[in-house]
C-alpha cells in the first residue's frame, strides 16, 4: 500500500509545478489586469463584434 | 511596437471537427448497443468481438478519447492561436498529432475487441499503443508550449492556461498508471498489485475525469461562450481565482472511488475532503459560465448554440455537484457499485461535454467554411432530443441505482437477505435500463441531425483555409533569449533554476523508491491469526488472463466491502493481503453480477461445482432462464496458449511473486497437472471436453478466488517445484 506514497509525491510534485507557474505568472504580470483580456479576446479581425460600441455599449448597461 | 500580420490555418480545425463527428456517433452506437446488450444479452450475436465485457471498455474509450479528445483539440487549435494571436508553432506537429491521435483511436477499435487489454479502466489500451499515445500527446504539448512562447500577446486568457494544465497532467497521469512490464506484444502485467494498482488507477481514473473532460472543457467554455454570445466573461477574476483553486484541489481526490475497500482510513479521509472542497472551483466556473449570458437570456432564446451551453454548463454544475455528495462515505455506501455512478458520468458526458462540443461546432464550421448554419430549425430538435434523451438517460438510473442498492441491503426481520438470489435485483431495475436504452436512442437521434446538419452546412460553403489577422507584439523575442525554459536565462533565473533541479531530483528519487512501494505483505488477517496468500498456478494465471481479456470485471466486482449485507451475501470482506499477487488488480466498479471474490471459497457463500461453471459459462441461461450474462461457448474449444506460460511466471518473478528459482521450466507441466484434475472432473459428469481448453482455466481461476484465506484449495503442489 505504500505506494500511496508515491502517488503523493507525484502529486506534490505537480502541485509544486502549478506553484512555481503561479508565481510566474504573477510575477509577469498576468493578473494585473483582471479585466480587459476578457473583453479582448472577443476582438478577431474578422470575427464580430463589427464595431466596438456594441459590447462597450452592453458593458455600461450592466453596471 | 510594431504591427504584425500573419494567417491562422483552419486545417487542422477543420480535420478535428470531422473527426470528432464521426467517432461521436461510433461511441454513441457502440454505447447504446451495450444498452440493449444489459437488456437482451443475444443483441452480441454470439459473436465474442460483440460481448459486453468487450464492448463496454470500447465504449468509454471512444467517448472519452475519441469523440472528447477529438473535441478539445478542434477548441485548442482554433483558440489557442487567435487567442495568443500567433498560429500554431508548427503545422507538421499539428499533423502528426492529428493522425496520430486518429491511429491511437483505430488500433483501440481493433484491439480491444480482440480482448486485448489491460483491464485497468479508461486505460486499458495495451503498452505499444500507451507509447504511442506518450509521443502523440508529447507532439501536442510541445506545439501548444512553443505556440504560447511565440505568442504576440503578453496576456494569456485564461482558457490557454487550462489547456496547459491538461497537458501536463495527464501526461504525467498517463506515465504514472501505464506502468507495465510486457511479456509479449499484446500482452503487459501491471507493474503495481492489488490495492496498490486500485489507488494509482482510481488516482488516474479519477484525474483522467477532472483533466482531461473537465479542464479543457472548461478552456472551451471560456473561449466559445463569450464568443458565441458576444460578450465578455462574467468575472474574469473569478475564472483565474477558480483555475488555480481546481488544480490544486482535483489531484487529490481519487481515493473517493476507493471507500470502504482495502485502503487506509486516513487515505479515504485525504480523498473525502479534497472532494467536498472541490464543489467551490467548480461551482465558480459553473457561475461564470451561467452569468457570462447575464442580461443576454433573450438571445439564448433563440439561439440554439446557447440553449446547448446553457444546459451543458448547467450539467457540469450538477455533476460537480453531486460529485462531492458521492465522496461523502455515507452516501457512497449506497451509490457505489451501482446505476447511480453511470447516471453521474453520464449526466458529465451527455451533458457537459457534449452539448458543449455539438454547440462549438454548430458555431465554429460555418465560420471557418464562411457561411451559415445550414438550418436552425434542425439544431432546435437536436437541442431538445438531446436535452430529453438525458433525462430519460439519468433520471431512471438515479431511480434503479438506488433501489437496488437498497434491495442489495434488505435484511428480513429474522435476520437473513431478503433478496439472496442477485439476479431478482437485477430483474427489478430491469425496467429503468429500458428508459436508459431510449434516452440513448433520443440522445443518438439528435447527434444524427446535429451531423446532417453541419454536412449540409459545409457542403453549402467554401473552405477558408488561412484568415489574415494583425497584432501588435507586446512580447520581446529575439534568438537569444528563448524565454523562462531556455539555457541562456535559466542560469540568470534561480527560481526556474530550483525547479528544474527539484524534478530531477524528484524523479531520480521516486526511479529509487518505486520498488520499495510496491512491496507489500502477504499475510490475510483471519479470525485466528492470518493466512498467507500463495500465488497463482500457471493454469490459474491463464485463468485469469482470460476473466481480464473478456472484460468480465466491467460487469463483476472483486472486492466485498465490510458491511453486513455483503458479508452475509459474498462471505468475509477482502483484505488488502489477499490482492497482492493481483497484477492487474480486478476490483471492477459496477456489480451488473454478483461480486465474484470469494467465489472460490470452499463450503463458502457462492461456492460452485465446476460443472455449474462450465454449463454456466457456456449458456448462463441454463443455469438461469432471465440471466442476462453473456454466453462464452468459445472458450470450450478455444485452446490455453501455453507456449507464453513460461515467459509470464518469469515477468510475475520479475515483479516479485514468489514463484521458486527456474519454476518456469516445469510451469506447463503444472498447469496441464492441474487441468486434468478439473477436467476429469468434468468428464465425470458427462461434460466432454479436452483439458487444454480455455474454459478449465478460466473454471480454476474462479475455483481459487478468496479461497487462500481458509486454505481450502490445494495450490501448494502446482506452485512448488516438486
Ligand atoms: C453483462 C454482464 C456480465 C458479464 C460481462 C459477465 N457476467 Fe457473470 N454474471 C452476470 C450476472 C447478471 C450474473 C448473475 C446471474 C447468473 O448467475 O447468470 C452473473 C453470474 C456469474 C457467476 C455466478 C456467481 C454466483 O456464484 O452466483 C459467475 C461465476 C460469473 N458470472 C462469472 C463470469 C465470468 C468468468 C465472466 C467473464 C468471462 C462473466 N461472468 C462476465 C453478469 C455478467
Amino acid at each position: 500500500m505504500s505506494v500511496i506514497y508515491m502517488t503523493i509525491s507525484i502529486s506534490l510534485l505537480l502541485a509544486l509545478g502549478f506553484l512555481v507557474a503561479f508565481i510566474w505568472s504573477v510575477r509577469t504580470g498576468q493578473f494585473e489586469d483582471d479585466y480587459s483580456p476578457s473583453v479582448r479576446m472577443l476582438y478577431d479581425n474578422k470575427d464580430e463584434p463589427q464595431s466596438t460600441d456594441t459590447v462597450m455599449e452592453q458593458e455600461d448597461n450592466d453596471k | 511596437m510594431a504591427i504584425e500580420k500573419f494567417k491562422y490555418d483552419n486545417q487542422l480545425t477543420k480535420c478535428f471537427a470531422y473527426a470528432t463527428l464521426v467517432w461521436g456517433l461510433t461511441a454513441m452506437l457502440i454505447g447504446l448497443t451495450a444498452a440493449f446488450e444489459i437488456l437482451w444479452p443475444q443483441v452480441d450475436l454470439g459473436l465474442e468481438w460483440l460481448t459486453f465485457g468487450r464492448l463496454r471498455p470500447l465504449h468509454t474509450n471512444a467517448a472519452i478519447f475519441a469523440f472528447v479528445g477529438n473535441g478539445i483539440f478542434t477548441a485548442i487549435y482554433y483558440s489557442t492561436p487567435r487567442l495568443l494571436k500567433t498560429p500554431m508553432w508548427s503545422p507538421k506537429l499539428g499533423k502528426i498529432n492529428f493522425w496520430g491521435w486518429q491511429l491511437v483511436i483505430v488500433l483501440a477499435a481493433i484491439t480491444l475487441p480482440l480482448g486485448i487489454t489491460t483491464s485497468k479502466e479508461y486505460a486499458e489500451l495495451e503498452w505499444p499503443i500507451d507509447i504511442l499515445i506518450t509521443i502523440v500527446w508529447v507532439v501536442f504539448g510541445l506545439n501548444l508550449i512553443m505556440t504560447m512562447v511565440h505568442r504576440r500577446t503578453k496576456h494569456i486568457y485564461v482558457a490557454i492556461w487550462f489547456y496547459i494544465a491538461t497537458f501536463v497532467t495527464v501526461a504525467v497521469l498517463h506515465l504514472g498508471n501505464s506502468m507495465e512490464l510486457p511479456v509479449s506484444f499484446f500482452k503487459s502485467y501491471s507493474l503495481y498489485a492489488g490495492a496498490s494498482d486500485a489507488l494509482v488507477q482510481w488516482w488516474y481514473g479519477h484525474n483522467a475525469v477532472a483533466f482531461f473532460l473537465t479542464t479543457p472543457m472548461l478552456g472551451l467554455m471560456y473561449y466559445f461562450v463569450p464568443k458565441v454570445s458576444n460578450r465578455p466573461i462574467y468575472s474574469y477574476k473569478l475564472s483565474i481565482i477558480h483555475f488555480w483553486s481546481l488544480i490544486f484541489l482535483y489531484i487529490w481526490a481519487g481515493p473517493h472511488h476507493l471507500l470502504y475497500q482495502a485502503l487506509p482510513d486516513w487515505a479515504q479521509a485525504l480523498g473525502v475532503t479534497f472532494s467536498v472542497a472541490l464543489i467551490a472551483p467548480s461551482w465558480g466556473g459553473m457561475i461564470n459560465g451561467l452569468l457570462t449570458l447575464r442580461g443576454a437570456w433573450d438571445k439564448v432564446k433563440e439561439d440554439p448554440i446557447l440553449k446547448l451551453f446553457v444546459v451543458g454548463v448547467t450539467a457540469y454544475g450538477m455533476s460537480t455537484f453531486e460529485g462531492p455528495m458521492l465522496s461523502l462515505k455515507t452516501v457512497n455506501a449506497i451509490s457505489h457499485f451501482t446505476d447511480w455512478t453511470i447516471a453521474h458520468v453520464h449526466v458529465g458526458t451527455l451533458g457537459w461535454n457534449g452539448m458543449l462540443i455539438f454547440g462549438m461546432l454548430y458555431w465554429l464550421v460555418p465560420r471557418i467554411f464562411n457561411t451559415k448554419l445550414y438550418s436552425v430549425s434542425l439544431a432546435n430538435i437536436h437541442f431538445w432530443l438531446a436535452t430529453l434523451g438525458l433525462l430519460f438517460f439519468v433520471i431512471p438510473l438515479y431511480f434503479a441505482g438506488f433501489t437496488q442498492a437498497l434491495m442489495w441491503k434488505e435484511f428480513t426481520a429474522d435476520g437473513y437477505l431478503q433478496y439472496p438470489n442477485f439476479l431478482d435485483t437485477y430483474l427489478n431495475i430491469r425496467p429503468m435500463h429500458m428508459w436508459r436504452a431510449l434516452g440513448g436512442t433520443l440522445y443518438l437521434t439528435g447527434a444524427i441531425i446535429a451531423v446532417i446538419n453541419i454536412v449540409k452546412t459545409v457542403k453549402s460553403g467554401t473552405f477558408v483555409r488561412f484568415e489574415e489577422d494583425e497584432a501588435e507584439v507586446e512580447v520581446a523575442h529575439n534568438a537569444e533569449d528563448k524565454g523562462w525554459l531556455g539555457h541562456r536565462t535559466l542560469e540568470g533565473k534561480p527560481l526556474a533554476f530550483t525547479f528544474w533541479v527539484l524534478i530531477v531530483i524528484i524523479i531520480g528519487g521516486l526511479v529509487e523508491f518505486i520498488p520499495q512501494f510496491i512491496q507489500v505483505s502477504n499475510k490475510i488477517e483471519t479470525e485466528e491469526g492470518y493466512a498467507i496468500q500463495k500465488p497463482y498456478t500457471p493454469l490459474e494465471l491463464a485463468g485469469r488472463d482470460i476473466y481480464i481479456s473478456e472484460g468480465c470485471y466491467n460487469c463483476h466486482s472483486q472486492m466485498i466491502r465490510p458491511f453486513r449485507s455483503e458479508v452475509e451475501r459474498y462471505g468475509d470482506y477482502s483484505k488488502p493481503g489477499e490482492y497482492i499477487y493481483d497484477h492487474p488488480f480486478q476490483w471492477g466498479s459496477r456489480r451488473t453480477g454478483p461480486d465474484l471474490f470469494r467465489e472460490g471459497e470452499k463450503g463458502g457463500k457462492q461456492n460452485r461445482p465446476n460443472a455449474w461453471h462450465y454449463e454456466h459459462l457456456m449458456n448462463p441461461r441454463k443455469t438461469n432462464v432471465q440471466s442476462i450474462m453473456p454466453a462464452y461457448p468459445w472458450m470450450a474449444t478455444k485452446d490455453i496458449d501455453m507456449d507464453i506460460i513460461p515467459a509470464k511466471i518469469r515477468a510475475m518473478q520479475t515483479l516479485g511473486v514468489p514463484y521458486p528459482d527456474g519454476y518456469d521450466k516445469i510451469a506447463v507441466e503444472k498447469l496441464k497437472a492441474q487441468a486434468k484434475v478439473i477436467g476429469d472432473d468434468l468428464r465425470a459428469s458427462g461434460i466432454k471436453v479436452d483439458d487444454n481448453k480455455q474454459i478449465i482455466a478460466l473454471i480454476a481461476y474462479l475455483q481459487r478466488l478468496g479461497s487462500d484465506r481458509s486454505g481450502t484449495n490445494d495450490v501448494d503442489k502446482y506452485i512448488s517445484l516438486k
